[in-house]
């Protein structure tokens, strides 16, 4: 399990350089849903962090034997059974968590993400590759989720992981909530500004016109 | 590339589904106990935030849930009747898998009404100190479903809250606000005339002491407040623990 150049741009590539949301605009259904909290939005990357790293992990170890005619189906019964799997784990653990994520969890089985992850490299790379790979790319998209939740939860509740900081008018204080932060339309906006920022940073990104 | 024959094809495809199929009963039966128990947990939570037994927000462990629940007893009634069901057992009564019949149209957008409903008795020493309700309707977006707890005298409210909904946040999705549920407790539901009396206004309603029937409004949220009006309506009313409640009254205690 040699950790050379390959290996850290399987995992670090997908943070910025290659960011799943930011430049591929994948996920981005869930990225809208499951910001409104830090708490949640955190318990959402750490699932689907799990089941791309998971899936890509089992499906570059039966990638030479997997038949081209039923690889797709292939690589959605293994993404399916660990959303399942990972569905189940939070019921079990974190009720609470999983009664606000509510049919996100389930949906992670329609992330572009771990899919295309699947497709595009587990098939041709080896399981230790293709596992860095997913977890780079569960990263990446954390990384824009975790942004997102930062300035909905703060500007939207006035609080960062359930800690008011900000306390609304509506309990008493002197903050009045942003609404537009609460509704999805919010992270719309602030995902729209991440990636303006980082194209800023690395204009590489930018599509030629 | 690699050709493969159709049998192989097949036997492939059969040996990941029988692989994967193994891993999710796995996890479901092991885990399934755990949930079922999370599951009734979080129904005991909602009822003791309705009766005003958790403040909201409080962390609490599975402990001291368990602990102020014990004074609690859930009983099975017959909505038409009024009467409590002999021969049910509250813990293995199942709301989902209860028979249903179609209800009268009503603004609360009820379709159908359960014939069994499982209240909860909390009980003070040996007499009864409250009985929490379960009520459900139609707000702007969704069904609102909560609990409503009513004082020993069938009458004045203890508290109410919403377990699960899907209203707007910051506008209808204030019925969670703590502030809001602290208006409900001490208002009264039925008028001297036996009618359903209480119901939410646009703007203030001052004290319950001093204006008994009306529960401030959710500003930016007519259509929230007008669903949380219709809903106790209902259920309130013949078609809800209507008959329920004039047998309590007549036996008193029931």
């Amino acid at each position: 399990m040699a950790f050379g150049k390959k290996e850290r741009d399987a995992l670090y590539d997908p943070i910025f350089n290659n960011n799943p949301i930011a430049l591929q605009v994948l996920g981005i259904c869930s990225a809208l849903a499951v910001t409104t909290k830090m708490e949640t939005a955190f318990v959402m990357c750490l699932a689907v962090t799990g089941v791309t790293m998971g899936s890509s992990f089992v499906i570059s170890m039966l990638r030479n034997n997997i038949p081209p005619s039923i690889r797709i189906i292939v690589q959605l019964s293994v993404i399916a059974s660990f959303v399942i799997l990972t569905d189940q784990i939070l019921k079990a653990y974190l009720f609470d968590i999983s009664k606000q994520l509510s049919v996100f969890v389930g949906l992670i089985i329609t992330n572009c993400i771990v899919m295309g992850r699947c497709e595009a490299y587990a098939m041709q790379n080896g399981p230790w590759l293709s596992a860095l790979d997913g977890l780079g790319n569960g990263l990446g998209y954390s990384v824009i989720l975790m942004a997102t939740a930062f300035f909905r939860e703060l500007f939207g509740s006035g609080s960062l992981f359930g800690h008011v900081l900000l306390k609304p008018v509506t309990d008493g204080g002197w903050y009045t909530p942003n609404g537009l932060m609460v509704l999805s339309p919010g992270a719309f906006f602030l995902i729209g500004f991440f990636i303006w920022l980082i194209r800023v940073w690395k204009p590489e990104q930018i599509e030629e016109e | 590339m690699k050709q493969y024959s159709t049998t192989y094809i097949f036997i492939f495809a059969a040996a990941l589904c029988l692989a994967c199929s193994t891993m999710i009963s796995a996890a479901y039966v092991g885990l399934r106990e755990r949930q079922d128990e999370n599951r009734l947990l979080d129904k005991q939570k909602s009822v003791l935030i309705a009766c005003q037994k958790i403040k909201t927000g409080e962390k609490i462990s599975r402990e001291e849930i368990l602990k102020r629940f014990s004074n609690i007893e859930a009983k099975v009634i017959d909505l038409a009747t009024g009467k409590y069901v002999e021969g049910v057992d509250p813990d293995a009564f199942d709301e989902d898998a209860v028979e249903k019949v179609p209800a009268p149209k009503n603004a609360a957008q009820v379709l159908e009404i359960p014939k069994q409903v499982k209240i909860y008795r909390v009980m003070d020493g040996d007499h009864l100190g409250m009985m929490v309700l379960p009520i459900y309707g139609k707000g702007l977006w969704s069904t609102l479903y909560g609990f409503l707890a009513l004082d020993a005298d069938g009458n004045t409210v203890r508290g109410l809250t919403y377990y699960q909904h899907g209203e707007t946040p910051g506008l209808g999705g204030e019925v969670d606000n703590p502030k809001w549920k602290n208006r409900w407790p001490g208002r009264k539901i039925f008028g001297e005339d036996g009618s359903v009396k209480l119901h939410v206004i646009k703007g203030q309603a001052g004290p319950a002491t001093e204006n008994p029937y009306e529960v401030d409004g959710l500003s930016g949220a007519t259509l929230t407040s007008r669903g949380v009006s219709n809903m106790l309506q209902f259920w309130f009313g013949k078609d809800g623990y209507g008959p329920y409640l004039d047998q309590y009254r007549k036996n008193g205690s029931a």
